[in-house]
């Protein structure tokens, strides 16, 4: 095809003032986008090759650089927009489904932007985290819904097993195969020394990261990559993914060329096989045939390990999530819709699915109504972006949350949404072990551990304004929270009032 | 002695060390006033494709540069650091020729340069471990 409809989305800028030709960028991009040219000693640019990951702004010694969006604009068209336009021609071009990575960008509502903390004062002190003690701890699992005695009146004490958590915060999963091994190093060394969980994904642990397992999650998804005795035992819990938000209803697929070495050995599958993993668990028509996944793997265990049943946010999640709490599942995990992914199709990730905010609403007020609240923690996903975000989902019932997005952007990552060409420039969704060797985990674990303790600070401050010196006094605390911009039905599906009222 | 050491698991030999000490050892106000100058950095990225790291003087137990030094420009301070005197260097680039790491180097002048750990420039501390993206560059005692 000789023309080419689509026209670069970025344009690099270089200031000639500043680039001394150190030609770091060019040695930096793995797309090849910048070059010396050595009969007039200057860099050059491609543009059609640049995805805005902004690691030649980061690394330009000179600031030099700028990437800017190229304002070389079709004619304005409020219906049929630029991006809208140029994804037609990209499909008239290849006859494929387009891909995207990373969370939804479209602007849909984000509802914990549209709901306001309370603060005390007066007549109910505030409390100040500095001088008082303030506990962010929480426990997950099956909790009694009420004292169990035995025969000689003594207390019965022996819970369900538990995770406990120093902050109701974890790192979310991420196979090792979409991120790097660097990567989960990072979230590894930094989930134990944070005392949270991190969560292997689908791909299986790879072995050098078994002495983390007091902090790993081990998954179980529709492909059973990498799952095998020692990998359940070694983790503190077991999930059982059936669905993820970016891309609820179809299942995985890791293209046979990043089935690499240990990749290829941890996900125990030939090496440059496709890692596809089905839609369906083919063995899961129903939550008896869940109940049946959850009791395997508890007897696989010895009982000793929490289940989590990780689904993502849908129309009927509430319905949904009842009959899970009734699987004998310890925890659910919810992952609403603008959660994150390696790769999915830009239909599924921008078009199905529900707000994390309505779907945790709706299902922890169902599992009160029905009384089985108890039978289970709920963790919620799908952009939880700071710490005003955790303390919001506490308060509208959550146990805890799981961050990924956050802690990839924390290790570098600049949403630059290309992680499904492998090609990532921080080293974070890449195999290239030239790529991959940028991301040093000294300094991602650390920065993780930075953001985690920073975003504790911030739940106990505003917990403290709020009165509350306890993460269990907050949850379900709705009368915490106010709406703003929100209609009747959008108010009684979170169960919060409006600012005013 | 606190000295320089590279971990070349994490050199992604970027290059970022050589501007860095050049800019260090330049005196001047901004980098980008390197601008269509030609740098003599006193630390070096060596390798091919597969490997790369940062080499700069060992400060070495028994230097063999000083040794070999014809004019005494070459001596070593009391913590350790080999140093150098460019009034004295005659440019015979003995040091140049003996150093076993290839640490020691000409500048544009003719004189001869090496690391002095950013100790006698404005930095205070090396300037190629402060800008060492991955932390491939460290300044530690051993």
């Amino acid at each position: 095809m000789a023309i080419n409809y689509v026209n670069p989305e970025f344009e690099v800028i270089r200031n000639p003032n500043r680039c001394i030709v150190c030609r770091v960028c060019e040695r930096q991009c793995s797309n090849g986008v910048h070059s010396f040219d050595p009969e007039t000693g200057t860099m050059m640019a491609d543009e059609t090759k640049c995805v805005d990951c902004q690691r030649c702004v980061a690394l330009c010694p000179t600031r030099a650089l700028k990437i800017v969006k190229n304002d070389c604009a079709l004619r304005e068209n409020a219906n049929w927009q630029q991006d809208t336009i140029y994804e037609i021609y990209k499909q008239a071009g290849s006859g494929g489904v387009l891909l995207s990575s990373m969370g939804n960008p479209k602007p849909l509502p984000v509802y914990w932007d549209k709901i306001l903390i309370n603060a005390s004062q007066v007549t109910n002190p505030p409390i100040d985290p500095l001088r008082e003690p303030m506990e962010t701890k929480v426990f997950l699992g099956k909790k009694p819904t009420m004292p169990e005695r035995n025969p000689d009146g003594s207390l019965k004490t022996d819970l369900a097993p538990q995770l406990e958590l120093s902050m109701p915060v974890m790192f979310s999963a991420m196979s090792y195969g979409s991120i790097s091994y660097n990567a989960h190093e990072s979230l590894a060394r930094a989930a134990e020394n944070l005392g949270i969980y991190y969560n292997t994904g689908e791909g299986g642990l790879h072995e050098d990261f078994y002495k983390y397992g007091a902090n790993t999650i081990v998954q179980v998804a529709s492909g059973r990559f990498g799952v095998h005795e020692d990998y359940l035992s070694a983790g503190a819990a077991i999930e059982i993914k059936m669905g993820q938000g970016a891309k609820p209803g179809i299942g995985g697929h890791l293209p046979g060329k990043k089935i690499v070495g240990d990749v290829s050995r941890t996900r125990m599958i030939p090496e440059g096989s496709d890692a596809i993993s089905p839609a369906p668990h083919h063995d899961i028509y129903s939550i008896e045939d869940l109940r049946q996944l959850v009791y395997s793997l508890k007897e696989a265990t010895q009982y000793q390990k929490p289940i989590i049943v990780k689904v993502a946010a849908v129309h009927n999640i509430a319905a949904i999530a009842s009959g899970i709490a009734r699987s004998g599942a310890d925890i659910i995990a919810i992952d609403g819709f603008r959660g994150g992914t390696g790769a999915a199709p830009t239909r599924i990730r921008d078009n199905v699915g529900i707000p994390i905010e309505l779907a945790l609403a709706s299902v922890d007020q169902r599992l009160r109504d029905e009384g089985i609240r108890n039978n289970v923690s709920l963790v919620v996903g799908g952009s939880i972006r700071s710490a005003s975000d955790v303390v919001k989902a506490v308060a509208l019932g959550a146990d805890a949350c799981y961050v990924a997005t956050a802690a990839l952007l924390a290790l570098g990552c600049h949403l630059c949404r290309t992680c499904h060409t492998g090609n990532c420039n921080w080293g974070i969704a890449t195999q290239k072990p030239e790529l991959v060797k940028r991301l040093n985990p000294d300094i991602g674990s650390q920065r993780l551990i930075n953001l985690m303790t920073a975003w504790r600070h911030e739940i106990m401050e505003l917990m403290g304004g709020m009165g509350i010196n306890s993460i269990e006094a907050l949850r379900g605390n709705r009368l915490m929270l106010r709406g703003v911009n929100l209609n009747e039905k959008e108010l009684e599906i979170l169960g919060i009032s409006h600012a005013g009222e | 002695m606190k000295r320089v050491y590279v971990n070349e698991k994490w050199c992604l030999g970027c290059h970022l060390c050589e501007y860095n000490c050049a800019f260090a050892n330049s005196g001047l106000k901004n980098m980008a006033k390197l601008k269509g100058q030609k740098i003599y950095p006193r630390i070096r990225v060596e390798g091919d494709d597969k490997i790369t790291f940062a080499i700069s003087c060992r400060h070495c137990e028994d230097p063999i540069c000083i040794k070999s030094c014809i004019s005494g420009a070459l001596s070593k301070t009391p913590d350790g650091m080999v140093e150098i005197d460019k009034s004295r260097c005659v440019g015979c680039l003995t040091c140049v020729l003996v150093c076993p790491y290839g640490a020691v180097i000409q500048d544009g002048d003719g004189a001869v340069q090496k690391c002095e750990l950013c100790l006698k420039n404005s930095s205070g501390a090396p300037a190629c471990v402060a800008g060492c993206p991955n932390n491939a560059i460290v300044y530690e005692e051993r």
